[in-house]
């Protein structure tokens, strides 16, 4: 269903991912949407059966995050399919595959990016 | 001194490929890291290029197994993101093909795990009584697997009084079929030895690591999306199968237990159906974002759907349970030993093609 959203920014995220795991939130998943110039990072928990989301909007120039694998364990899967679809980097990722848990070395490009950048030129620039 | 043994891509064990690299002290697993990326097919992209109309076809496709329960998932997405208001009589032959899917991807499943510790009479049964469920889906749908029977807005094809009495039928035969290996399946000595007490998975982590499905609930957690009354699940009575002790032994049961229960639903779905349309007219362009979650045969599938209005849609993800299921078989590998990988690894039925889409 059409859902509601808590916005952060990225100094938040650890701490109300930890608040909600506190309450006894499950963690479900994270999407990443690609907005253009930035990134929609949708963090969705459930607690009886009814959805929390969490979003954080990351500028394409500026494509760190801290990871969440550390407060849920579970979290280490879709970060690491991120970093491999969008090339958004997870900082402090428990099980860090660098980019490659899908792909093979040879994928220079990140495919679900709308307008792709190659690996080897992404490293400190924008999208 | 650890000894690193790789268990898959190709195992005789795994239909499909998923690799696991064991680390070994002896006999015993200290560590399991997974690999994937063998079957990654990067679906979701598709919605960039695929009108709203065929990617009911895309996500059928995200796994055979469960293909009715994605494609009914992804029509409540555009449904709600619309406003159109299903005809209940579709919202009732959506569930009633959805839990023919469990039924039989439940008694693969059972084929597999028997198959997998060496019980080939179990897994012959198995998959004998699987065919009569393949058979409704074949009359019915006119497709064994894929039936493709979703579209936004409903279905595509009724069922005749005749073929649900018919269908009624054969839940009796399947409930008799059942029984028959209910027996041996629950008191015989070697299927107790390999699942039993092997692969646990406790309450607190199969909360804490995000589990899915029969493994949630084989470890005491009495969750199930079909709780939340989506479709015509809000008008039949269902209460969701528990065990407790978190072992391969209690994921079998609640698979098993929930073959029944498949039945019972069945059975009241065909009672109480009401006359009607099948599909409601749509009209326009989805807008706005949605998130959807329906019941799996392997645990939670949550759809999220972000449109503008356009031809295409902006964003379709895809959560599926063996996705969530991949941190909690990581956590029940360490102490088991090497020959119950296989046991452990079946008991959560992966998925690899829902997992890496």
């Amino acid at each position: 269903m059409a859902f509601e959203t808590m916005n952060l920014v990225k100094g938040q995220l650890s701490s109300e991912v930890l608040a909600l795991k506190n309450k006894g939130y499950r963690f479900v998943t994270m999407t990443c949407v690609d907005l253009g110039d930035s990134f929609d990072l949708l963090y969705h928990f459930d607690l009886d059966l009814k959805l929390t989301h969490l979003r954080l909007n990351v500028a394409k120039a500026d494509r760190v995050v801290p990871s969440i694998s550390g407060i849920y364990f579970a979290a280490l899967v879709i970060e690491n399919e991120t970093q491999d679809h969008f090339g958004i980097t997870f900082d402090g990722l428990a099980l860090d595959f660098g980019g490659h848990f899908y792909l093979e070395e040879e994928v220079k490009k990140f495919p679900f990016c709308k307008f792709t950048v190659n690996k080897a030129e992404s490293a400190g620039e924008g999208a | 001194m650890a000894t690193i043994v790789p268990f898959g891509p190709q195992h005789p064990v795994l239909p499909e490929p998923l690799h696991l690299k064991l680390v070994l002290e002896d006999e015993i697993v200290k560590e399991a890291l997974p690999t994937l990326g063998y079957v990654h097919r990067g679906l979701e992209t598709l919605a960039s290029i695929r009108d709203m109309d065929q990617m009911v076809q895309i996500v059928e496709r995200v796994c055979g197994i469960c293909s009715c329960i994605h494609a009914h998932t992804y029509c409540m997405c555009i449904e709600g993101l619309m406003g159109i208001e299903v005809p209940q009589r579709a919202d009732f032959l959506r569930v009633i093909w959805s839990e023919l899917h469990r039924m039989h991807s439940h008694l693969l499943w059972l084929g597999l795990l028997a198959d997998a510790f060496g019980m080939e009479s179990m897994f012959m049964h198995a998959w004998r009584i699987r065919e009569r469920v393949m058979d409704v889906m074949e009359a019915t749908a006119g497709n064994r697997v894929i039936i493709s029977v979703n579209k936004i807005g409903g279905v595509r094809r009724d069922m005749s009084p005749e073929q649900l009495r018919w269908v009624l039928q054969v839940v009796d035969e399947l409930e008799t079929e059942l029984d028959k290996i209910k027996a041996v399946l629950t008191n015989d000595y070697s299927v107790k030895k390999r699942t039993v007490g092997v692969g646990v998975l406790t309450y607190q982590q199969a909360y804490e690591l995000g589990a899915a499905g029969p493994q949630l609930r084989g470890s005491g957690v009495a969750q199930d999306m079909r709780m939340t009354g989506y479709g015509a699940y809000k008008y039949i009575d269902f209460a969701p199968v528990v065990e407790k002790d978190g072992d391969s032994w209690a994921r079998t049961m609640v698979r098993f237990r929930e073959l029944y229960q498949s039945i019972d639903i069945v059975r009241q779905l065909i009672a109480k159906i009401p006359d009607g349309e099948i599909a409601a007219k749509v009209k326009g362009k989805p807008t706005g974002e949605i998130v959807c979650r329906s019941e799996q045969p392997r645990g939670e599938l949550m759809y999220y759907v972000r449109a503008t209005g356009d031809k295409y849609l902006d964003r379709v993800r895809i959560r599926t349970p063996t996705f969530a299921n991949v941190p909690p078989l990581l956590a029940m590998l360490p102490g088991c030993e090497m020959a119950d990988v296989p046991i452990i690894a079946l008991s959560i039925d992966p998925c690899i093609s829902c997992t890496e889409r």
